[in-house]
């Protein structure tokens, strides 16, 4: 797919992959051999019909490719552009044990944007069942959530803690990966399709699931409150002026627009020698968006190998592209401040690979002796989050695992009878199709639910 | 949007809103705090709830206009409607019924979140002894409101213009020295003022609770940018606190932590200025 030049794009907040055009999609189109029993679908985790919306796109019928892409995934515009297809459709894809799988995603986007281009019509929804369902969060769970419980006919609210939707996709992933003018397209769906969102509600402290379900007449709640909590390394030096989560550092940037202070008021502070610690999507977009802040030197240091490094591979060019260094099998043990309490230098280990550990990845084993200091002036902290403790400690009887996450089973049911979870706040910290597909799976369970409430009381 | 229903001026630079936010008034509780934003290009700006009317959906601010952002705020009028505003957010005060004196001290803009804990350990029963202090009587308000839920107020300025000349260190040790049965104190003000407050009470073996004001965005854990040490761990001042044990804060990181933006808030401010001298320089 065309890019922007990488010289060129280090110095902007605009989109890196400039999308097919309708000659590029038709040929990639083309390509795919329509599987009578398409590998690629079982890869997606909300079952897109691919092989169907591919054939419309081969056949130029790129309205007809729309309604087929829409009707398994709410927010393809989104999941086309942030999706790791490479583990998903398109490593099942047949073609890809020969040669080059098809580019789903990118013929998603495609598609997506086209339809955008056209000003999308609005799907219709199902006759008004006369209940109401809550929606806690309004990230990419919750969202979707949402808009499949109001394809159904439900009256669906969605609070939001923050003033705007979206979450992750507003907060986290940067501009230059997902423009959050496309976020805003399909919010705006949402919209049409008779979905309410209130912002600036924080589900326990504002209000409660209880209070939600007994007073407010809500026939079943979702949580997909998410993982929104950072995790930090527990090393000395961390609190140093200097150090930052990149939920801090993303989160200035991309959602309160940092990269335009002062003419918007949040500023985001950025030294010449930067390190992001961990290796991840998240330190990949924290590391780019470093570059494109005008840090001279941007360092990833992670302390397993290029191998393992969980980043997606295409995430992973585009940050080497634009002048991202990769310091492995190195790890921080101390940040090192100066007497202003600013961060100067950070002392780190070597390491080496030994034994598969219980992820089935060779385990980080430090060199003795290997100390050695990095001179930095900045560090983004990028190694994971947790879940976000507001709403599930304010919910009696809700039951939480060790980490703190809600137990739920396949379909989202919780401990609680009518209250369902789904996305991070569920599995820990994953991607945004995952937490799309639980919240999909958990807007069917709701339905059967309420459906299965309503025969009992007429009954 | 959320509209400000009343605005009084408190001193040149203090300002005080009743803000129509009914979800905040209705769950608010001493020791809480809100975030607003005053438009779409706004800062989110955490303030603590000064105040709050269940029945009116009000609550109270009183800000202090330092930066930009507050400077901004500080010209919106009564009638006029702020963009967002969330809460209560961070844990309430634990309010008990102790069986002796306790002591708040509010220093400067600290008067304001000082006063509903007043307030709420006088409703549970309590003998409060409150005291305010600032540099000058200027910068003094709420001395009647106050009054009002104290058993006694004790007034302070620095230079003396008005009630008792000294920090209100000074005071607080003057009372101990008269109440040795002194049973908790929380100070609320300037982290100077907050950290010359504990190491007040260390020696006392008082326990000794600040509300900490750092650096801050989300305000529900999630950017992590109100860091504070507490007792060598670190926490988050949005939902762990902001209340603190006051002698396990480390005081010295978190006043460092206070200037990480302290450039761009300069520039933010001479921005501000340039854009309100209406142009003259020819660059608009």
């Amino acid at each position: 797919m065309p890019c922007q030049d990488p010289q060129v794009r280090r110095a902007n907040f605009d989109e890196v992959a400039l999308g097919y055009t309708e000659e590029q999609a038709v040929k990639e189109a083309a390509r795919c051999i329509q599987c009578k029993k398409p590998k690629c679908r079982e890869g997606c985790p909300v079952e897109v019909l691919i092989p169907d919306f591919i054939k419309a796109v081969a056949e130029r019928d790129f309205a007809g490719a729309a309604v087929k892409l829409k009707e398994k995934n709410a927010l393809p515009a989104i999941c086309g552009r942030v999706c790791p297809q490479e583990s998903q459709c398109e490593e099942k894809c047949i073609l890809g044990i020969k040669s080059e799988p098809v580019a789903i995603g990118r013929l998603e986007r495609f598609v997506a944007d086209w339809e955008m281009a056209q000003g999308a019509s609005a799907t219709e929804a199902a006759p008004a069942k006369g209940a109401k369902v809550a929606v806690i969060g309004a990230g990419p769970a919750g969202l979707t959530c949402a808009a499949e419980l109001a394809k159904l006919g439900y009256a669906v609210t969605v609070f939001e803690a923050l003033h705007t939707a979206g979450g992750v996709l507003m907060y986290g992933i940067p501009e230059f990966r997902l423009p959050k003018a496309i976020v805003d397209k399909e919010i705006a769906n949402l919209r049409q399709l008779g979905v309410e969102l209130q912002f600036n509600v924080v589900i326990g402290p504002s209000m409660t699931v209880e209070e939600l379900m007994n007073e407010q007449g809500y026939a079943a709640v979702f949580l997909g409150t998410g993982a929104g909590l950072p995790n930090f390394m527990g090393i000395p030096g961390e609190n140093l002026c200097g150090v930052f989560s990149a939920n801090e550092f993303l989160t200035r940037t991309n959602l309160m627009k940092g990269f335009r202070f002062p003419e918007y008021g949040t500023p985001v502070k950025l030294g010449r020698k930067v390190a992001v610690l961990g290796a991840g999507n998240v330190a990949m977009d924290a590391a780019r968006t470093a570059v494109r802040l005008g840090a001279e030197e941007v360092t990833i240091v992670y302390r397993r190998s290029d191998k393992e490094m969980p980043a997606r591979a295409e995430e992973i060019e585009h940050a080497r592209e634009e002048g991202v260094q990769f310091k492995l099998l190195t790890n921080p043990v101390e940040i090192i401040g100066d007497e202003n309490g600013w961060v100067k230098a950070m002392k780190c280990l070597r390491y080496e690979l030994g034994e598969p550990d219980a992820s089935g990845r060779r385990k980080p084993v430090a060199i003795p002796g290997s100390e050695f200091v990095m001179d930095m002036d900045t560090v983004i902290v990028a190694i994971g989050t947790g879940p976000n403790p507001l709403a599930t400690k304010s919910t009696a009887g809700l039951e939480l695992n060790r980490r703190g996450n809600i137990v739920a089973d396949e379909e989202g049911r919780t401990s609680i009878p009518g209250v369902f979870a789904g996305g991070d706040i569920v599995t820990g910290a994953a991607t945004v199709i995952l937490a799309m597909g639980a919240g999909k799976k958990a807007a069917q369970a709701i339905d059967a639910y309420i459906t299965a409430k309503a025969a009992e009381a007429a009954n | 949007m959320y509209p400000i229903v009343r605005k009084e001026i408190l001193s040149a630079s203090v300002k005080l809103f009743d803000l129509k936010a009914p979800l905040v008034a209705a769950k608010a509780k001493a020791g809480q705090f809100f975030i607003l934003r005053s438009d779409e290009k706004g800062e989110r700006i955490p303030l603590t709830i000064a105040d709050f009317d269940r029945e009116q959906g009000t609550i109270t601010a009183i800000f202090q206009e330092i930066g930009a952002g507050t400077r901004l705020l500080g010209q919106l009028e009564a009638g006029d409607a702020v963009l967002d505003v969330v809460g209560p957010l961070g844990v309430p005060s634990e309010i008990e019924r102790f069986d002796g004196p306790v002591v708040v001290v509010g220093g400067g803009v600290g008067i304001a979140p000082i006063y509903p804990i007043a307030r709420a350990l006088k409703e549970a029963g309590n003998r409060v002894v409150s005291i305010i202090g600032a540099r000058n009587k200027e910068l003094l308000f709420w001395e009647e409101k106050m009054a009002a839920v104290s058993d006694e107020l004790i007034v302070c300025t620095d230079d003396g213009s008005y009630g008792r000349k000294g920090f209100v260190t000074d005071a607080l040790k003057d009372f101990y020295e008269a109440n040795k049965d002194l049973q908790r104190v929380w100070a609320i003000g300037p982290m100077p003022m907050m950290r010359a407050i504990a190491n007040t009470t260390r020696p006392m073996g008082v326990h000794t609770i600040v509300s900490m004001n750092p650096l801050m965005m989300d305000g529900t854990g999630m950017c992590g940018a109100c860091r504070v040490l507490v007792g060598g761990e670190t926490k988050f001042a949005c939902v762990d606190g902001p209340e603190f044990d006051g002698h396990l804060v480390d005081f010295d990181l978190a006043l460092k932590r206070l200037t990480i933006y302290r450039d761009e808030e300069k520039r933010a401010l001479a921005a501000l200025e340039h854009h309100h001298e209406g142009g003259r320089c020819g660059c608009h």
